[in-house]
């Protein structure tokens, strides 16, 4: 059953964003026989400002530049700099103490192996069109709009 | 046979009555520049990437690796080759770095790393030397192209210029105390960090104490 229901929503939606002639794939809408210029890759932020996290459980992004940085059974690069012996050289936030914790919430004495790739999680940001409109609400807002239509709220 | 040859050496070794000392002395002149540029010339043969990596553990292994950095492809255009990090520019310390390099050849000739795993398990001792030599030259190939008195920190990212600041224009460090794995790819490197080293000899002695 959910599987039926989960792809007649894709096929709803899906059949809505072409019908609405709207951007449908990363190809934009060039015909598929023709070769499309791909657009310039935008520039990644390394302002090294962090950035504000859009609720309380999110990765914080990566205010700074990751080219080259090696991730592999061999080396973390992103330890180098985020580890807890590290961070007095590299005056880097240490990875916060979630990261020592398995599934069962143990803490262990080293990163987790199940947050070791850390751009599963953590990534870079660039100045990029989005190809659809963003409707996200922050949850101060949400909560401001609900003290301010029924006078209670948290 | 022999009779030819001891005429030969009877000949060589007799003096030259009938050539001008000036001949000779010209003539060694011009057979020295000769050889020595030769030789020069053999040197500078060996000094370009296309010698370096001729041999398919160098092809194959770290210059493929090479490729993806800013030291291989960048907007200015500007590279770096192997001898430019990995050969000095002075002659003597050329020479010397030419000779250790024979040893290299010895391995390539007996296939120390003729595979991309012999390679991988003896990549954190070739490494370990390379890092040596940095911190015993305070990184002069890196500084024959970048000069920390250029270096304008102003004009770099927050991150950099605060190490840079901190511990570079200080002297504190060298550029490959913190700029490892800048052209290839690091080997496992949980053998190498010196302070767990440290701290596993000193939990090991203790271990030791409380048995006694
Ligand atoms: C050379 C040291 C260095 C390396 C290597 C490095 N970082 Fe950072 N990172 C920093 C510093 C310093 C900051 C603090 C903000 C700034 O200066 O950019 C930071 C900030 C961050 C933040 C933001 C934290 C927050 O609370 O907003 C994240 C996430 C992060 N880094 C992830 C990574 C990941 C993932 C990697 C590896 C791909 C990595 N970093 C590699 C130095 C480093
Ligand atoms: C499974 C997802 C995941 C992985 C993998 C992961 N992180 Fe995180 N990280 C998070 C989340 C979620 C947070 C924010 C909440 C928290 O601190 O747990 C976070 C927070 C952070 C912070 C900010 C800590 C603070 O106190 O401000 C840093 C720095 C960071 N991570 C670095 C890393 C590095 C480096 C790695 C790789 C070794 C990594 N993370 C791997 C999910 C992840
Ligand atoms: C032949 C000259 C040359 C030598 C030798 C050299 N570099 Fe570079 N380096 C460059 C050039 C060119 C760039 C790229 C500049 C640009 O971005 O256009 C660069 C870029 C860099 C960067 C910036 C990386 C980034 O992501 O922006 C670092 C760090 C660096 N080099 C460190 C080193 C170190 C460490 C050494 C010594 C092991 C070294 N370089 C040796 C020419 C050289
Ligand atoms: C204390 C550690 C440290 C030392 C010593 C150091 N660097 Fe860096 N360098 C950094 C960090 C951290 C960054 C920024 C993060 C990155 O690029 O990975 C950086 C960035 C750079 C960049 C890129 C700058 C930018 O903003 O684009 C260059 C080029 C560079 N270093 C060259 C050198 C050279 C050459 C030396 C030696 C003369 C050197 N560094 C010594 C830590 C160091
Ligand atoms: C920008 C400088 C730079 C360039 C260019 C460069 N190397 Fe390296 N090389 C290094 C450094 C630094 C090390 C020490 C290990 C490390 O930090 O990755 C190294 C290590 C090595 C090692 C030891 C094994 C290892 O991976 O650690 C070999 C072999 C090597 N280089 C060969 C080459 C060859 C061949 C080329 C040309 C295709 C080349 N290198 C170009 C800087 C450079």
């Amino acid at each position: 059953m959910k599987t039926i229901l989960i792809s007649a929503f894709v096929v709803v939606t899906a059949t809505a964003a072409f019908s609405e002639n709207q951007v449908a794939t990363l190809r934009g809408k060039a015909p598929l026989a023709e070769t499309y210029t791909a657009p310039t890759f935008p520039k990644v932020d390394n302002s090294d400002v962090r950035q504000v996290r859009n609720y309380p459980e999110q990765p914080p992004v990566i205010p700074h530049k990751i080219d080259g940085y090696q991730i592999d059974t061999k080396f973390n690069k992103c330890l180098d700099c985020h580890s807890r012996t590290a961070i007095e050289v590299s005056q880097a936030p240490m990875v916060s103490i979630t990261h020592f914790m398995d599934r069962d919430s143990q803490f262990l004495a080293s990163v987790s192996p199940r947050r070791y790739f850390c751009t599963q999680c953590h990534v870079p940001q660039a100045e990029g069109q989005p190809l659809l409109e963003n409707t996200f609400v922050d949850v101060d807002q949400v909560l401001d709009y609900i003290k301010s239509n029924e006078g209670g709220g948290q | 046979m022999r009779r030819l040859l001891s005429r030969m050496w009877w000949l060589l070794s007799k003096p030259a009555t009938h050539l001008s000392l000036g001949f000779l002395t010209l003539g060694g002149f011009i057979m020295g520049v000769i050889f020595w540029g030769g030789f020069n010339t053999a040197l500078e043969l060996t000094n370009t990437e296309e010698f370096c990596t001729g041999c398919h553990e160098m092809r194959d292994n770290v210059f493929v690796e090479l490729q993806s950095t800013v030291h291989y492809s960048n907007a200015s255009g500007v590279r770096a080759t192997c001898p430019d990090c990995h050969v000095p520019h002075a002659w003597s310390s050329k020479i010397a770095r030419k000779m250790a390099a024979s040893k290299e050849v010895y391995g390539k000739i007996f296939g120390t790393i003729s595979t991309r795993e012999k390679f991988e398990a003896k990549r954190l001792d070739l490494a370990q030397h390379e890092w040596a030599r940095f911190e015993a030259n305070d990184s002069l190939e890196c500084r024959n192209c970048h000069s920390s008195e250029s270096m304008d920190v102003t004009l770099q990212s927050k991150r950099a210029s605060e190490a840079h600041e901190r511990f570079l224009l200080t002297g504190e460090k060298t550029c490959i105390s913190c700029h490892k794995g800048i052209a290839h790819e690091l080997p496992d490197m949980s053998g190498a960090q010196e302070d767990h080293a440290q701290n596993s000899a000193v939990l090991q002695s203790y271990l030791k104490e409380l048995e006694n």
